[in-house]
């Protein structure tokens, strides 16, 4: 078991150094990349099963005592959301493969390396059992997304790269602060200690504390009204790089709050969350409603789906956790998917704009059908995977009494399929604009490609067809989130 | 706790955050710098009153002051040095792209500027 979680964080590192060794020899360089990021995701698969077997397993890294050294807690929250985030890495490295020499194409010396040290932050981040290697890991996914959204160096994604950065930094300063408030008010920086410690803190303290990473972790999880920045970054960058950051970069920001603020025992900002996250959903799909381009689009959709799975972190009852972590296991590859059909629709129109597009479903019913799939679990249609993590989340807030944060859920619900009727009707039906058009990617490229989309659309559908097993090990998950003494047992032993 | 340290944290972060809304990367760079060091004397305060340097052997442990925040801080700075280092890059790219380096409107803020100029139609004026 140590050795699967030290395979999870190290071995994509691993990867990125012998990538860069051999940038210049691409076979070999696509081979280090993909070994690394595949041996994590199997890594994390595997930790799952015998996570959902035997039970919570911790790693003191050095044997140091958990007050001074770091631990890595593999617990049943962690091991389901690993293998979800690492497989979908996987998969939209090999869509990126396929999507060399075209236009759109990340540069592949850099973006491999990169989204292997991005991977090891993500893999770092859902295992770590202390705040500061928390924010070390936050660090380690920042800056790779930081060179990963502006290396081409052009004019949009410098621009679009400033504000990103200037936000996420801030936030990181902030969260150091953080760090610096919880040790003088608690002496320690370790989760199972603080899950100790700060309930028995002042009333005044432990909420400040709740406040204050509730703005850290909303605003890289994009909540309202810290969402500005996502909108505008993420449809300049590639579209692998966008597929990655808004499956799992806002995500992360989620799973921290799902895990800081239940250990903790935050359930008095409840009411105040759950107004956010009413607010989240329905701006967020208010400003896709707004935008005339498929990229735009679905990145105003990452914040209002952020909107559902926070609403089930603010009900604070295992039921609500567990629709949360549900919905993560749901959104993440079902959003992922939908950036990768926007990278085809790029490639088969010329431009992901909705003006320019049209027609596509005649000329390639098999995008078609790859975009309306996770299309209609977006909008939470059954028997998508979307409406279960809905239902989930919806009949949790309906056992709470939240009426309003309900009628929110289902007004957004309904305008995101407004939103996806409208990509569907301008760039699956109509006409074609003519206009100059970016060569295509070459057939065998083509053929990568569809593999990969196709590939991750069927997870999704997995996703659907296991929707019960899924639920009971959220619930479980949850069980051991809202009862913080069973992972402080598993910690300190 | 140490006063001065505290009012440096203050006075640090307060100069830190001015600078940071500013338009220019330059000025943004200069504060987030700021910002790095207050946090740092944020976490260094948090470790209690100062004491020996924390090396085995050279003082009784009562009397060291406490290791973690300094490993803690050590690893903020590093962290810091190389986030400056990479908005240098950025904005050097930025004064060569545009030959200024201040952060640009976004997409949103200049479409509804230009639909305020030009009643007529949405169009939008800047290629993505």
């Amino acid at each position: 078991m140590t050795v699967l979680i030290s395979v999870a964080i190290v071995a994509p590192l691993l990867a990125a150094a012998c990538s860069l060794a051999v940038r210049s020899h691409p076979p070999g360089r696509d081979i280090a990349v993909l070994a690394g990021l595949g041996s994590a995701a199997l890594a994390s698969h595997i930790m799952l099963v015998t996570v959902a077997r035997d039970g919570t397993h911790t790693v003191a890294v050095g044997g140091w005592a958990p007050e001074l050294g770091i631990v890595l807690v593999a617990d049943l929250f962690a091991a389901l959301i690993l293998p979800v985030a690492l497989t979908i890495i996987f998969v939209v490295e090999v869509f990126a493969i396929g999507q060399r020499r075209t236009v759109w194409a990340a540069n592949p010396q850099l973006s491999g390396p990169l989204l292997c040290v991005l991977t090891s932050g993500v893999s770092l981040a859902f295992l770590t059992g202390d705040l500061f290697t928390l924010f070390v890991a936050f660090e380690l996914i920042l800056v790779s997304s930081y060179v990963l959204l502006t290396h081409q160096g052009n004019r949009s994604q410098v621009r679009a790269g400033m504000t990103y950065v200037v936000m996420n930094l801030l936030a990181s300063t902030l969260f150091l602060f953080g760090v610096a408030f919880v040790y003088t008010a608690t002496g320690t920086v370790n989760m199972a200690l603080l899950a100790e410690r700060i309930p028995q803190l002042e009333t005044g303290v432990r909420l400040g504390i709740g406040a204050w990473f509730l703005v850290v972790f909303g605003t890289k999880a994009a909540i309202f009204p810290l969402f500005s920045w996502l909108p505008d970054s993420y449809p300049t960058a590639p579209t692998t790089i966008t597929a990655v950051f808004a499956g799992l970069l806002t995500k992360v920001g989620i799973y921290s709050m799902i895990r800081f603020h239940n250990l903790m025992g935050m359930e008095d900002l409840g009411p105040i969350m759950l107004l956010v996250a009413a607010l989240t959903m329905v701006l967020g799909v208010l400003g896709a409603l707004a935008q005339s381009d498929v990229k735009r689009i679905l990145s105003f959709h990452v914040i209002s789906q952020i909107g559902y799975m926070f609403m089930g972190l603010s009900l604070f009852t295992v039921a609500g956790t567990a629709a949360a972590i549900l919905f993560l296991i749901h959104h993440m590859p079902v959003k992922a998917v939908l950036f990768l059909v926007g990278g085809l629709i790029e490639n088969h129109e010329g431009s992901s704009s909705l003006d320019r597009s049209g027609g596509l479903a005649g000329r390639e019913p098999l995008v078609a059908v790859m975009f309306a799939i996770p299309a209609l679990s977006l909008a939470g249609i059954p028997p998508f995977s979307g409406f279960v993590a809905k239902l989930a989340v919806i009949s949790a807030a309906v056992d709470q009494g939240g009426t309003v944060v309900v009628v929110a859920a289902l007004l957004a619900g309904g305008l995101t399929l407004l939103s996806m009727t409208k990509i569907w009707n301008e760039v699956f039906w109509g006409g074609r604009t003519d206009g100059p058009r970016p060569r295509p990617a070459p057939r065998r490229g083509r053929r990568i490609m569809h593999t990969a989309t196709a590939l991750a659309v069927a997870g999704t559908l997995m996703v659907s067809l296991f929707a019960g097993t899924l639920l009971d090990l959220s619930t479980e998950a949850a069980e051991d989130l809202r009862r913080p003494a069973s992972y402080i047992a598993a910690v300190r032993p | 706790m140490n006063a001065a340290l505290l009012l440096a944290v203050g006075g640090l972060t307060a100069v830190g955050l001015y600078l940071l809304t500013g338009r220019s990367l330059s000025r943004i760079i200069l504060g987030y710098s700021l910002l790095g060091h207050a946090t740092v004397v944020a976490l260094i305060t948090a470790g209690g009153p100062a004491g020996w340097p924390p090396i085995a052997g050279q003082a009784a442990p009562e009397d060291m002051s406490n290791p973690l925040p300094q490993a803690l801080t050590l690893t903020a700075i590093v962290i810091s040095f190389g986030l400056t280092l990479f908005l240098l890059a950025l904005a050097r790219r930025q004064r060569t792209l545009s030959g200024d380096d201040l952060v640009e409107d976004d997409l949103e803020d200049r479409r509804i500027a230009a639909a305020e100029n030009a009643p007529t139609g949405p169009e939008d004026p800047v290629a993505t």
